[in-house]
């Protein structure tokens, strides 16, 4: 009894109850819509579900390597993708008209999924290594590490995705402390060169925006599915449709109803109550994800875990506004409830990142 | 070294890093406040105006076709039925090459060059996105060879479709008319009559005839079908149906024993034939030769049989009965004589001595009379029995034309009957103030002379004299002819009796009525034009020859029959009711370019009411016609 004692506490001594439990409800939630969604198809589900018991024993294993041993990790691991990424921009696959996958033999990877986790690892670690003197030189260098990957994935194009990196990397700098002048400075320069920009776009890439902005303007086309999603949800009303019985999801009006557009699913099935215990589940993780970040001990514990929360927000922010129409629709899953393994594993490693900072002996100063 | 690098922690770092993060938790907040508020206006705000998205999304209405009325004549013989079949049908916009795919089917499939032709008409008069037959009637075994081959031919179907079927083809074609594809044309009058969203999923209506003009009985209303369908458009469920309403039967007036009787006593003769019911204006007959095969037209004529109709110098697709305008000839005189005696111009006794000819005061011309050097003493019942001309050149002139317009006008000579069948003309009974403003000259005493004898500008349909022909025959009674007796509800079976409409009585004298009347008995007895046609004849008729011209023969010129073209021959015409004491049916026959009334009209009249009162078939009356010249024959020797 003490032996089993002994080696369940050997077990869970670096996993956090509380995120965990708020973890696997979301999963939970994910598995019950996505049964829903794929019209009761048990073997997407179970698929699934082994997709879950992957990226939760990562997780675990993760949570399991202390932080300074994690440390160690990011130079190589943002070598290395830089070198991936350089590597799909020469030798990689296209498909869908956009070069994203490197075949390495083994198997084909792709490099940018990689990096989400790489870049607020190295840009902590450079914050951490310049801890004593933060100068504007430094914010700068962070910057370029940020923008060298950025730039590669801009380029294969994957616009989503380069946001979503470039997003998390500007997370790190602005807990990193900087300065509220050089980010309101940057966000003037970015509004004031737009009619610049606009003025030298071609018209179909003007129209392209435009749709984005309006999808009504291209009903079967770009617009399709945010209209089908705007649908879906508005349909549900407060209540719902009822589970497995929302009509645009089970006669298929609805595209990509179990990957980037399940919260659509959710939405007509479970109606508006649905939407705000959903928002509220998340708001406990992300809750939960402040405070352990709030306690962190050092700049680069503390900086991975703001950036690895923040991220893990703007992912749920994104993909509930890209389906719901107030976003443009770029490829964003809704974390920890599309389907798909590559996304549940990068969040999840995250989360085990943040489980082993608060889980580990803490370096408090003494 | 490595440690007291990490284990250094500024106060002041850490708050202004908390100060950050919070910053972030309140970022998060609102933005999430941000999107509960797109989820309130979609959810809430927006919620019916979404719920009825997602309704049009997922439900389409399929409409039901009804079965389409059928058309019976008064004796409940079929004339328009339906039958079900399988078509092989083609959707063009579906289709890349439409023509090696048609020549692909020809290998499985039979497909004549006709069908060939009429698909391709078909396809010019209709929308790209319309499945349009290519074979219909398919056969089990090129059911199954195409079910086979399916795969091959993206675009091409097989459907279940309800056809429309003529069992009597030209007999009455004239009559029934046809249905056939909605055009363009049909759509827009649906639109402007509010019809077209009963036509939904119709392919068919009426568009001559019975079939036109019944289009709304005989249509039904369609039903629908709410049915739930996926993104695909594949058919999910069926929510609700509102089953069809078949359209309405129609039973026909029209006797198509008579018809065919009439049809038989013309032969291959050109001409029309309408016998109505003196008591209540029912058309029994209503012949139009030659006919046509109105099942060509239903599923839209190929382009080879439209030529030949169309082409053809017998006209087929003439409705004679209906269109056809003649000068009445001699039939005209029964109504001047009527005009005589009741506008007192003349009395039963008063005679003329005729000469053979008739001459306005003053002038030269002379009017001849069909017969040279006249027919001595005549007196107005003479003047019928013998068609005498020159009785009614005076008559006429003492008459004047406007009286004649006025008094023969009540009979609808040049007007509309208003049967109920579309494209009636209304042919012309000349007036002074009508050539006045046709041609923008007055009316002289010589116009009114041709017109006596129903020449000149007169122009009447053969509808319109048997219309004529029935008021005299019923002392007055002006009934609306129609063809249609009773409309069956196809749901309840119930019959709806289409009661005679009488449109006027004439005031006529029964006294002068009676002059005329016996005078009409006695063409058809020994002395009269008629003599021949009524021999042995079981009943007593009355009736009135006519001869149409149709070449104006010019002053000091005889017609000689023989000498001109055939088809400038005089139409021979004959108004008859019988029996003609107590008339049970008038009729109104012409025939095309044989000569006079007397010789080829009046026997079909007789062949006509011999069937009608007796049952008799008209190979029956030809023979009674040939022993009774053998007996004349042996009377001579």
């Amino acid at each position: 009894m003490i032996e089993i004692k002994k080696i369940w506490h050997y077990f869970v001594r670096y996993i956090d109850g509380f995120l965990l439990i708020g973890i696997v409800a979301l999963m939970s939630v994910g598995l019950t819509v996505l049964y829903s969604a794929t019209g009761g198809n048990i073997s997407k589900v179970s698929h699934q579900a082994i997709n879950i018991s992957i990226a939760l024993v990562v997780m675990w294993m993760v949570a399991n390597i202390p932080l300074q041993q994690i440390k160690r990790l990011a130079l190589p691991m943002y070598m290395m993708g830089l070198a991936l990424l350089i590597g799909v921009a020469l030798f990689g696959e296209i498909s869908n008209g956009a070069r994203r996958w490197l075949d390495i033999g083994i198997t084909k990877i792709q490099p940018s999924e990689l990096m989400k986790v790489a870049i607020p690892l190295m840009m902590a670690w450079y914050f951490d290594k310049h801890e004593i003197t933060l100068r504007l030189r430094d914010y700068l260098g962070a910057t370029i590490l940020l923008m060298l990957p950025v730039f590669l994935i801009l380029k294969q194009p994957d616009l989503g995705t380069a946001i979503l990196i470039a997003t998390s990397g500007f997370y790190v700098l602005f807990l990193a402390g900087l300065s509220w002048r050089i980010i309101i400075g940057l966000i003037a320069i970015a509004a004031g060169s737009f009619p610049i920009l606009w003025s030298t776009m071609h018209d179909y890439q003007r129209q392209r925006i435009m749709t984005l902005l309006d999808p009504s303007q291209d009903p079967l086309g770009a617009g399709y599915h945010t209209i089908q999603s705007s649908i879906a949800i508005g349909s549900g009303g407060v209540i719902g449709k009822g589970w497995q019985n929302g009509t645009q999801t089970q006669l298929d009006f609805l595209p990509e109803q179990s990957t980037d557009f399940i919260f659509a699913v959710f939405s007509e099935e479970f109606g508006l109550i649905g939407n705000t215990l959903l928002l509220l589940l998340y708001l406990i993780v992300i809750g939960r994800c402040l405070v352990i970040t709030a306690n962190a001990s050092t700049q680069f514990t503390r900086l991975i875990a703001g950036s690895i929360t923040l991220t893990f927000f703007t992912y749920i922010f994104v993909n509930m506004g890209m389906v719901s129409g107030i976003l443009p629709v770029v490829g964003v899953p809704l974390p920890l409830i599309s389907y798909g393994g590559t996304s549940m594993v990068t969040m999840l490693l995250g989360f085990g990142i943040l489980m082993s900072i608060q889980t580990h002996p803490k370096l408090i100063k003494t | 070294m490595k440690h007291n690098v990490e284990l250094r922690d500024h106060p002041a770092e850490l708050r202004k890093f908390r100060l950050r993060l919070g910053i972030s938790a309140g970022f998060v907040v609102i933005f999430f406040m941000l999107l509960y508020a797109r989820f309130y206006y979609l959810q809430v705000a927006q919620q019916d105006h979404y719920h009825t998205l997602a309704e049009a999304n997922r439900i389409s209405i399929l409409p039901i076709v009804p079965n389409r009325g059928l058309i019976y004549d008064r004796n409940g013989k079929v004339l328009a039925q339906n039958y079900s079949a399988y078509a092989l049908e083609i959707v063009p916009s579906k289709v890349a090459d439409i023509e090696s795919t048609i020549d692909e089917l020809a290998t499985i499939i039979e497909i004549t060059p006709t069908d060939r032709q009429r698909f391709k008409k078909l396809m010019k008069e209709s929308k790209r996105f319309k499945s349009l037959p290519l074979r219909n009637r398919l056969t089990d075994v090129e059911i199954a060879t195409f079910a086979t081959n399916r795969y091959r031919f993206p675009g091409v179907e097989i459907k279940a479709r309800v056809f429309r079927q003529y069992p009597e083809k030209e007999m009455v074609s004239h009559v029934i008319g046809y249905i056939s594809r909605i055009n363009d044309r049909d759509l827009e009058q649906l639109e402007q009559n509010e019809e077209l969203n009963n036509y939904r999923g119709s392919q068919y209506i009426g568009k001559i005839g019975i079939e036109q003009s019944y289009e709304k009985q005989l249509h039904g209303i369609t039903g629908f079908e709410e049915v739930e369908t996926d993104a695909a458009g594949r058919s999910i469920r069926v929510l609700s149906r509102t089953p069809p309403v078949s359209g309405n039967n129609l039973i026909l007036s029209l006797d198509l024993g008579l018809q065919d009787a009439a049809e038989k006593a013309f032969g291959d003769r050109r001409g029309a034939l309408v016998a109505l019911d003196p008591n209540n204006g029912e058309v029994l007959a209503f012949v139009s030769k030659p006919g046509y095969d109105n099942n060509l037209f239903i599923g839209g004529i190929d382009q080879e049989n439209w030529n030949l109709l169309n082409n053809s110098i017998d006209r087929p697709l003439n409705n004679r009965a209906l269109r056809g305008v003649y000068p009445p000839g001699s039939t005209f005189k029964p109504f001047m004589a009527l005009a005589a005696l009741e506008l007192g111009k003349r009395t039963a006794e008063y005679s003329i001595n005729d000469p053979g000819y008739f001459s306005l005061p003053g002038v030269d011309r002379r009017y001849r009379d069909w017969k040279p050097g006249g027919h001595g003493r005549v007196n107005l019942h003479k003047s019928l029995v013998v068609s005498c001309d020159t009785y009614y050149y005076g008559l006429a002139n003492d008459l004047g034309i406007d009286n004649i317009h006025s008094f023969i006008g009540q009979f609808g000579l040049g007007k509309k009957t208003g049967i109920d069948i579309e494209g009636e003309v209304s042919g012309l009974l000349p007036s002074a103030e009508w050539k006045m403003k046709q041609f923008k000259q007055k009316w002289y005493a010589g116009d009114t002379i041709s017109v006596a004898i129903g020449q000149g500008y007169n122009l009447t349909t053969p509808l319109q004299l048997a219309f004529a022909t029935m008021i005299i025959a019923n002392n007055g009674k002006a009934y609306l002819p129609r063809l249609v007796k009773q409309i069956q509800n196809s749901q309840t079976g119930t019959i709806e009796e289409i009661p005679p409409k009488l449109l006027k009585k004439l005031k006529l004298k029964p006294h002068n009525l009676e002059v005329v009347k016996n005078a009409l008995v006695d063409v058809t007895r020994p002395g009269g034009t008629a003599a021949k046609a009524a021999i042995n004849a079981a009943y007593t008729f009355a009736g009135k020859t006519g001869t149409s011209q149709v070449i104006g023969i010019k002053q000091g010129e005889r017609y000689n029959e023989k000498s001109i073209n055939e088809r400038h021959r005089d139409h021979a015409m004959f108004i008859a009711y019988a029996p003609a004491e107590d008339p049970k049916i008038a009729l109104a026959v012409l025939i095309e370019n044989t000569g006079t009334g007397g010789s080829t009209a009046a026997p079909v009249a007789r062949q006509v009411f011999d069937y009608f009162l007796l049952g008799q078939q008209p190979e029956a009356t030809i023979a009674q016609f040939s022993e009774a010249v053998d007996n004349h024959e042996h009377e001579h020797l």
